[in-house]
């Protein structure tokens, strides 16, 4: 049961709610966190995903969203630190009937598992890797993470972040994943259609979803995912669809040879120069240039699917025997090549 | 040409010998380690017992010419039962001066030196730190020299076949090669079929090398350097079928085997790291076995996909060295905690950091034992020669299996990278692995419900349920956190953190009781003096205990394969006799853990040279031990 069958033969799948998802283990998130959303969107999610819960893995490194596992009514393994795509990518490869799941938060993923996340992507495992991010390491109760905003002031930055951020996205382009798209904790519908689409996915899909920290990083995106903000701060990608936002769509996204992606008033400029969506263009460029819009997230931020582009899936290339054949194999290598007899 | 070298040999006499050493030495570029694994090759066909010592620089090509660029390889054939390659040369094949100087201090005195007199220019003298030409001042008047213009006579014939300037002087090892076949009366056939099978793809240099071979052979026969050729009667060994093998190949293919042997699809996460290369080389060549191999992005992806392979219901292996160990660490603690099946291979070298990458040592047993967070215990199986790989490597997948643990499996390079006969086992007598996965619930709740319990144990063996994705009714979480004995659920209990941890103890202490009787060689009545050895050392520590004994003293000798636990018969015989010694290849571990474990005086004799024991050595510190005056020997 590969995964494009399992999506072309939903009948074969009994039909689950919410409900079937869910552990009997008691959520041990902080009350008001944006995991909680998280977690719901996905359980709403995945009686439309095609797919039977013994068949689904879920696979967590460390840190808050990585307990993610306990909570869902599935087969899950909570790792150990960023651990998580290297834990999934042997479960994926040993069975690759199995939709793979794995759930980090930007410390977890990008710092100590950048390593490990850049090749679960550019060997195009078949995972859906969702990462939850932050801002904020908050496990351990507060210090600044790879995607926290320079000058940040935490318990170990008192004096304002050195480090500059990692943009997700552009990590995820560059490692040239194959599936890219961005999502946010205040918005389950459109949570629960990215899902969908990264698993409907064949290879690896990443998916960054902008997480509220309520304890140690609170109102992190407000300007960008508070219902009053979305309309001027949210870019919404709509495949084929010329990128615009904003009240009566008076902004716009144009490609600019000096600046990437820019945004722009339409009026300024004609129909035609606004930048069509596809995420099916091969190079990853101009999805790179959308994923450089907002680079800390303070400014109009594009949501929705950057790229999907098919390639072969990781394994699928070099089959391997399924079964081992048994103990004739083992006379025959052992007696294979030189070999002398004495009577 | 093959009637007239087979007829020739025969116009110069021939004498019996019971066994030789021959140590080979060149440029890391002249394919010595190649000679001399050819040489053996033919010397298992001709059925002499042998042993190997390959000998090479980390540094694929140092600077031409130079000392750090010698790679030597030695090789003994006997008609004797041998356990090691012999602790010095009786013939050395020195291809420039470089390797001359580096390795006439392990030729004995009065050995037969065989040198490839082009090259010893000034500025080839210069370049192996030589202040006059020793083929001239009289320094190797102790020695037996032959001195064979190998690069010329070689460069000569295979030119005529139109083969060029350097590519040409790339024979000259084959030259050396048919000299020694012809010296010690190989069969010259066995080496034209391996070259003919091996450069089959390159007529030319297939060619040449046959030439350089022939010359080689041809120049034996002429020369009156050589007045003699030597013959090495084959072995007396028991009915079987035998072949050559290393310990890396060996351990490849009892991987293969316990796939076969359990059924179960077999997964190698791993990175490559020198010595332990060669089994991910293997294995990646047959997935018509059912092996798949994932080379990772870092020696801690390899070990975390080899546990998630695990969970998804493969045998699992993961291969490496000391510095890799060390990275996996956190994740055999991980896996320790999941208890699911793995095997974690070690080929160590010389240490600490990148120390000695293609040098052996012994001194990961301490992090095998003990390298890892927490109170993790796990079993530590060691190979002690190339033979035994094979077996170590079904015995550690048994293990895992029967007891859902990962299992450490030490070999080191001396055994990675070393051959001799191997007497092929009989498939059938091979254990069965098999074993069956959870396929239904195993516990009634409270509330009446049947549910699964991932951590609900095999009163036996400890072991839990493994209950694989894909398999309805039976979802589960695992992870690292302490979970609660049976449900597996998360768990900060203090008692219950006292009871998992004894249990993890316990299961493995349990291993215990699956091991054969330890067998004592040697004296085992009453000796004075017992010798513990584990892995490698067990070649040299076998001849020095038979030397010793032959000259009158009384010594026996224990043998480890399961390092952890340790086998339950132990603690009798290490206090049976008045004196223990624990020869190793590292500062005492073995020996720190004997004493800790038995309260003994366990004596370490220790070696961290990136070289094996030599049998002398040991001979003489039993000696020393026994109280004998060895001076008067």
């Amino acid at each position: 049961m590969s995964t494009t069958e399992t999506t072309t033969t939903p009948v074969e799948i009994p039909s689950t709610t919410r409900a079937d998802w869910q552990s009997d283990q008691e959520v041990r998130w902080c009350p008001g966190c944006g995991d909680y959303t998280i977690l719901a969107a996905l359980q709403f999610a995945l009686p439309d995903m095609g797919v039977r819960r013994e068949d689904t893995v879920v696979v967590g490194g460390i840190g808050c969203a990585a307990r993610f596992p306990y909570y869902m009514n599935t087969y899950g393994v909570h790792g150990i630190h960023g651990r998580a795509p290297a834990i999934a990518t042997g479960v994926a490869l040993a069975n690759p009937d199995l939709s793979v799941f794995v759930i980090g938060g930007d410390g977890d993923l990008l710092s100590i598992g950048g390593n490990h996340l850049l090749h679960a992507l550019r060997r195009n495992v078949n995972l859906t890797i969702l990462l939850f991010n932050n801002r904020i390491y908050g496990l351990t109760k507060g210090q600044y993470s790879p995607t926290s905003e320079q000058g940040k002031v935490t318990k170990s930055s008192p004096q304002g972040s050195e480090d500059a951020p990692l943009i997700p996205l552009s990590v995820a382009l560059g490692a040239d994943a194959t599936f890219v798209a961005r999502t946010h904790d205040m918005d389950r519908k459109h949570m629960e259609e990215v899902f969908k689409r990264a698993h409907q996915h064949r290879g690896a899909a990443f998916v960054e979803v902008l997480q509220n920290c309520n304890v140690f990083n609170n109102h992190a995106y407000e300007q960008i995912t508070a219902r009053k903000n979305r309309e001027d701060m949210i870019i919404p990608l709509t495949q084929g669809e010329p990128i615009r936002f904003g009240p009566d769509g008076s902004k716009g996204v144009v490609l600019d040879p000096k600046h990437g992606a820019v945004v722009v008033d339409t009026a300024d400029v004609s129909e035609d120069d606004l930048l069509v969506h596809d995420e099916a263009r091969d190079h990853p460029s101009v999805a790179f240039a959308l994923s450089r819009l907002s680079p800390n997230m303070d400014e109009p931020t594009p949501m929705g699917v950057f790229r999907a582009v098919d390639k072969p899936v990781y394994g699928e290339r070099n089959p391997v025997t399924e079964q081992p054949p048994g103990r004739q194999l083992i006379t025959d290598l052992l007696h294979s090549g030189s070999t002398w007899t004495v009577d | 040409m093959t009637e007239q070298t087979q007829g020739s040999t025969a116009t110069k006499p021939s004498e019996e010998i019971t066994d030789v050493v021959i140590r080979l030495a060149g440029d890391s570029g002249d394919g010595m380690q190649l000679t001399g694994t050819q040489f053996t090759a033919v010397s298992a066909l001709a059925g002499n017992d042998l042993a190997t010592l390959p000998d090479f620089p980390a540094e694929i090509r140092a600077p031409a010419g130079t000392l750090p660029g010698v790679s030597a390889f030695q090789v003994r054939i006997s008609s004797e039962d041998i356990s090691t390659p012999g602790d010095i040369a009786d013939v050395l094949v020195a291809m420039n001066p470089a390797a001359l100087r580096s390795e006439l201090s392990k030729l004995r005195q009065g050995g037969m030196v065989i040198v490839n007199s082009d090259g010893f220019e000034e500025r080839d003298l210069d370049k192996a730190g030589y202040d006059a030409n020793p083929l001239t001042d009289d320094s190797l008047a102790d020695y037996q020299v032959v001195e064979v213009p190998m690069t010329d006579l070689t460069v000569r014939k295979v030119k005529e076949l139109g083969v060029k300037g350097r590519e040409a002087e790339r024979s000259k090892n084959f030259f050396a090669l048919g000299l020694l076949c012809w010296m010690y009366s190989r069969n010259p056939d066995d080496l034209r079929a391996w070259i003919e099978d091996r450069f089959a793809k390159d007529e030319l240099i297939r060619d040449a090398n046959i030439t350089a071979f022939e010359v080689g052979w041809s120049f034996g026969e002429t020369t009156e350097l050589i007045p003699v050729t030597r013959s090495v009667a084959p072995m007396e060994r028991p009915p079987g079928t035998y072949r050559n093998i290393n310990g890396n190949t060996g351990l490849a293919w009892g991987i293969i085997a316990a796939a076969q042997l359990s059924g179960l699809p077999t997964y190698l996460g791993s990175y490559p790291i020198t010595p332990a290369s060669d089994i991910l080389h293997e294995l990646a060549k047959h997935p018509e076995a059912g092996i798949r191999t994932f080379q990772a992005e870092d020696e801690i992806a390899a070990a975390a996909s080899s546990v998630g392979a695990a969970f998804a219901g493969d045998l699992a292996w993961t291969t490496t060295s000391g510095p890799g160990m060390a990275l996996k660490g956190e994740t055999i603690g991980l896996a320790i905690s999941l208890e699911l099946p793995l095997v974690i291979v070690d080929i160590q070298r010389g240490g600490p950091s990148t120390g000695l990458p293609t040098k052996t040592e012994q001194s990961d047993l301490t992090q095998a034992l003990f390298g890892r967070h927490g109170e993790s215990p796990l079993p530590v199986i060691a190979a002690s020669r190339p033979a035994d790989s094979f077996e170590c490597a079904i015995q550690a997948a048994e293990i895992a299996i029967k007891y859902r643990t990962p299992v450490i499996l030490l070999s080191d390079g001396y055994i990675a990278n070393s051959s001799e006969p191997w007497c092929l086992p009989d498939v059938e007598d091979l254990p069965d692995l098999s074993t069956t996965y959870a396929t239904g619930t195993n516990h009634t709740g409270a509330d009446g419900v049947e549910e699964f319990w991932p951590y609900l144990r095999d009163p036996d063996t400890l072991a839990r349920p493994w209950a694989i994705p894909g398999t309805p009714g039976l979802e589960h979480r695992i992870g690292g956190i302490e979970k609660a004995d049976g449900s597996g659920d998360i768990s900060y209990d203090p008692d219950n953190h006292q009871a998992m941890t004894d249990l993890r103890a316990a299961k493995v202490a349990g291993v215990a009781r699956g091991y054969r009787k330890l067998e004592v060689t040697g004296d085992s009545e009453d000796a004075d003096l017992l010798v513990v050895g584990w892995g490698s050392t067990w070649g040299a520590i076998a001849a020095a205990v038979e030397r010793v004994r032959s000259a009158g003293g009384k010594v026996a000798h224990v043998h480890l394969r399961n390092l952890n636990p340790l086998p339950e018969d132990l603690g009798d015989i290490v206090r049976r006799y008045p004196k223990v010694m624990v020869p190793e290849l590292n500062l005492g571990q073995l020996s720190m853990v004997l004493r800790s474990k038995y309260l003994i005086d366990a004596q370490s004799v220790s070696k961290v040279a990136g070289l094996p024991f030599t049998a002398g050595e040991i001979e003489s510190e039993i000696h020393k031990m026994l109280g004998d005056d060895w001076s008067d020997r």
